[in-house]
């Protein structure tokens, strides 16, 4: 069996419920991420899905279980592992362009402050920060050009695997829907290996390659992996008529309001997600855009 | 009139209070002397008439002219010119102050950081800190056996408090997301404490310094009057004693203007760590 450039294994994350017993939020999760691949997981709210996140950035530690990435096990954050919060977290008193150098020279340290500032400036650019606005603080910046500071943040940093928060969960539509462009295009810039939380349906069909869904906790699990067969690039207006957009997302909509529920605290025999694949172009289309499903190590 | 800024019409206000108090102050003198003058022994003991002997704003204005036009004369011991006495108070305040910053900003650091630390010294803390600062006096001089350094140390130990509770407080309030940007880019320890929570508790910490120096300022002038020899307290004190009331009332004024310099300062400096979210 391949082993999986980052690879979940058996996590589990018990805390006290306060009452002398223990509560469950998820047990025996399982999963694999490939490299370069573009992952959204999605589930209701209390599934452990930000526990999941910080356990892989380091900044919690599972009950049990481990996290491998490239074969090593994690332990504690690293700078392999950038991180986009749902809340920014820029440092205030630091102007848009000192929050991205700040992470920069702590990634390069032998780089000279005139390469420091100038890659810190390109990446600013590729979200769309130029000019005056990369010299203000995050307090005179919009919502939407803070979460830009910060996306260029940890991309400018070219960390092996970089994790999304919900990065547009407090955010306008509108100011989503072009942070979501900025987000695909540098994606593809960079070859980034992407695991990102959301809340939301269209935007994990519009950026990922793969979606895996949470049941609801306690005793949640990562039951079905979802593979999104819509080549890219995908422009948001056209998806919508490609003809397995909405059987996707039907299948997303049933498992989220129903499925999750339904499943929800059975701890089944198979911990990894199922493999599912929803191709209605399958006799038309042979050639397969994406490299990554094929290389996916699957077990059962 | 309505055209007036807000700015210019309070400072207006200001100049026209000034001078409404002062003609009241300076008209109100004379009556009071014609009485005094019936009771010189009175006025000389300052007994039967308390308000005997008070002179007006302009021979107040007049001393403080005559001072400050030559500020750093010295006619030996008992008559040092204005700036020597506030430049001896102001060496006390900041001495005394330094050596408490040192202290009370590494310490607050390590209270704010450590819940076991802060659990261990809160006791400590809660019963030093209401002390007032002159009941030390006599253990300083005692112990430390030099009045001069005894000063400093009053000064130390009051101005501690604010700093060493702010500081811990600024510290232990650094919120966690600050924090684990810090731990995702894999800052040390010492480089964390530098690049984020001291730029993070930077405003509350200053808050506590400028509280602590202008705790400092009232205290010095106690301390002086005590300790005596040098410095604005021993200065008010010593006018007091030659029945010297203009001077006195000087040297209040000079306490004042003093205290806000300090006080502006750290309002400078304030505003300079100063960030909005």
């Amino acid at each position: 069996m391949a082993k999986s450039f980052l690879s979940i294994e058996n996590l589990t994350q018990r805390y006290p419920d306060g009452q002398g017993g223990e509560f469950t939020v998820f047990e025996d999760a399982s999963f694999g991420i490939e490299k370069g691949e573009f992952v959204c997981i999605l589930g209701h709210s209390g599934c452990g899905k930000s526990t999941i996140m910080n356990i892989l950035a380091g900044l919690a530690e599972p009950t049990s279980g481990v996290v491998k990435m490239d074969g090593f096990e994690v332990s504690g954050p690293s700078l392999d592992r950038g991180v986009v919060f749902q809340n920014y977290s820029l440092l205030p008193w630091l102007t848009a362009l000192k929050n991205v150098t700040f992470g920069v020279s702590a990634r390069f340290p032998d780089w000279d402050k005139a390469k420091v500032i100038e890659h810190s400036t390109a990446f600013l650019a590729k979200v769309g920060l130029t000019g005056d606005a990369i010299h203000r603080k995050p307090s005179q910046l919009s919502g939407g050009m803070r979460q830009r500071v910060s996306i260029a943040r940890a991309f400018a940093n070219e960390p092996k695997l970089l994790l999304l928060d919900e990065p547009f969960g407090a955010l306008d539509a509108l100011t989503r829907g072009t942070i979501q462009d900025e987000l695909i295009k540098v994606w593809s810039d960079t070859d980034q290996t992407v695991f990102m939380i959301t809340h939301d349906i269209d935007e994990a069909i519009l950026l990922a390659d793969r979606i895996l869904l949470m049941t609801n906790g306690p005793m949640a699990q990562v039951a079905e992996s979802i593979e999104i067969t819509i080549p890219r690039p995908r422009v948001r207006n056209d998806i919508v008529e490609h003809p397995n957009y909405y059987a996707i997302r039907n299948h997303l909509v049933h498992f989220l309001a129903q499925r999750s529920a339904e499943l929800s605290g059975q701890s089944g025999n198979n911990n990894r997600p199922a493999d599912v694949r929803i191709d209605l172009t399958e006799s038309a289309e042979t050639d397969e855009p994406e490299p990554a499903p094929l290389l996916r190590a699957v077990e059962g | 009139m309505g055209t007036l800024s807000e700015n210019k019409k309070a400072a207006l206000l200001s100049v026209l209070l000034l001078i409404f108090g002062c003609l009241i102050w300076e008209l109100s003198i004379p009556a009071q002397k014609a009485v005094g003058e019936l009771t010189e022994y009175e006025l000389l003991t300052g007994g039967g008439q308390p308000k005997a002997g008070v002179p007006p704003p302009s021979q107040v204005l007049g001393k403080a002219w005559e001072q400050l036009s030559d500020p750093f004369y010295d006619a030996g011991p008992n008559d040092k010119g204005i700036g020597i006495q506030i430049g001896y108070s102001i060496y006390r305040v900041l001495t005394g102050y330094l050596l408490a910053a040192l202290i009370a900003i590494p310490l607050g650091f390590l209270i704010g950081m450590s819940s076991v630390a802060y659990k261990a010294l809160n006791p400590f803390i809660q019963v030093l800190r209401p002390i007032s600062p002159l009941a030390w006096m006599p253990l300083a001089l005692f112990v430390i056996q030099d009045s001069e350094a005894s000063a400093i140390f009053v000064i130390f130990i009051c101005s501690i408090w604010p700093m060493l509770i702010n500081t811990a407080f600024g510290v232990a309030g650094v919120r966690e997301d600050w924090v684990n940007v810090a731990r995702t880019h894999e800052l040390g320890a010492f480089k964390t404490a530098f690049t984020v929570i001291l730029p993070a508790a930077a405003p509350t910490i200053v808050t506590g310094m400028r509280i602590s120096v202008g705790i400092a300022w009232l205290v010095i002038v106690a301390a002086e009057m005590l300790v005596g020899g040098t410095g604005i307290g021993y200065y008010v004190w010593n006018e007091w004693n030659n029945l010297d009331l203009t001077s006195v009332i000087f040297s209040i004024l000079m306490i004042g203007i003093v205290g806000m310099l300090l006080d502006s300062m750290f309002g400078l400096l304030q505003r300079a760590v100063a960030y909005t979210e």
